[in-house]
């Protein structure tokens, strides 16, 4: 058996759990913007 | 995304961009290693990730709470960098382990081994996510911050110790390719492979900055929602109380 499989597996992970936490903080980002007054909401207001 | 600006959407794009062409490279255009064949391409992975991790991510988290507990530099601004710079790194950290994992199984044939280096790593990470909880806890603004602060410095002491255990102890894990000073002249690395690493060591750099400013950013609007809560509070209290 090659390697190719596990290091297939290693970018696939890896591609994976970035995509992830970047997704965990877009949903934090909006849960707090839609906690605040809308005046407040953007960074760059 | 509520914490995106035009210079993030630029950095996320430079990002993407050299994450993609770190993949291309590491997975099509450089050649396999002599002794380890294929499986050397998860040095493109494995090394920046742990770069951005023990330098990068947990430096600037101890640098930052550094300047937090120095009276004449103490600003929220700094606890919330450390947080978010601590949070990436136990990504990242994470992210090294995984990939070591995988590329100890193929050229050691484990999954794991309680070597040197790898008992170090997985150390720090739970040290940092140790820090994370600690964050968690609740309390006073200001003495959570200065707790986190210590905690911090605290756990950056085993960073050297996962860079020098491969020269302290007699590991499997092999010494370093490119920073041995025994062999900084003469590194044994085939030139695409040493390009195609350091790109990738870029790529990453970016990524955990486009990351961090994200996290930050949220961790501000998250004590803006804190403070907030409060203040509605405490205006519902004096409202009672004039009613009284």
């Amino acid at each position: 058996m090659t390697d190719a499989p596990y290091v297939y597996a290693g970018y696939a992970v890896t591609a994976f759990a970035l995509a992830g936490y970047v997704g965990v903080l877009v949903r934090r980002a909006r849960a707090a913007a839609r906690a605040l007054p809308p005046e407040e909401r953007r960074w760059n207001r | 995304m509520t914490t995106g600006t035009a210079g993030t959407r630029i950095l996320g794009g430079i990002t993407l961009g050299s994450l993609a062409l770190t993949a291309l490279m590491g997975l099509v255009v450089t050649p396999a290693d002599e002794v380890q064949a294929d499986a050397v391409r998860l040095i493109y992975l494995h090394v920046p990730t742990a770069w951005c991790a023990m330098y990068l991510s947990f430096g600037v988290t101890t640098l930052a709470s550094l300047l937090y507990l120095w009276p004449r530099t103490r600003a929220r601004f700094w606890d919330l960098v450390a947080g978010a710079s601590a949070e990436v790194g136990v990504v990242f950290i994470g992210l090294t382990l995984v990939v070591g994992s995988i590329w100890g199984r193929t050229t050691w044939g484990v999954w794991w081994t309680w070597d040197a280096r790898l008992t170090s790593t997985a150390l720090l990470f739970v040290l940092y996510v140790g820090y994370l909880a600690l964050r968690r806890v609740p309390a006073d603004a200001g003495v959570r911050a200065r707790r986190s602060a210590i905690a911090a410095l605290a756990a950056f002491v085993d960073v050297p110790v996962v860079h020098f255990a491969v020269t302290w102890w007699r590991t499997l894990h092999q010494e370093a390719t490119i920073g041995d000073p025994k062999r900084l002249g003469d590194p044994h690395i085939h030139g695409s492979m040493a390009w195609t690493l350091l790109l990738g060591v870029v790529a990453f750099t970016l990524l955990y900055a486009w990351l961090l400013i994200h996290r930050f950013r949220i961790a501000w609007l998250e004590e803006r929602v804190e403070d907030q809560g409060l203040e509605y509070a405490l205006a519902e209290r004096h409202a009672e109380a004039a009613d009284d």
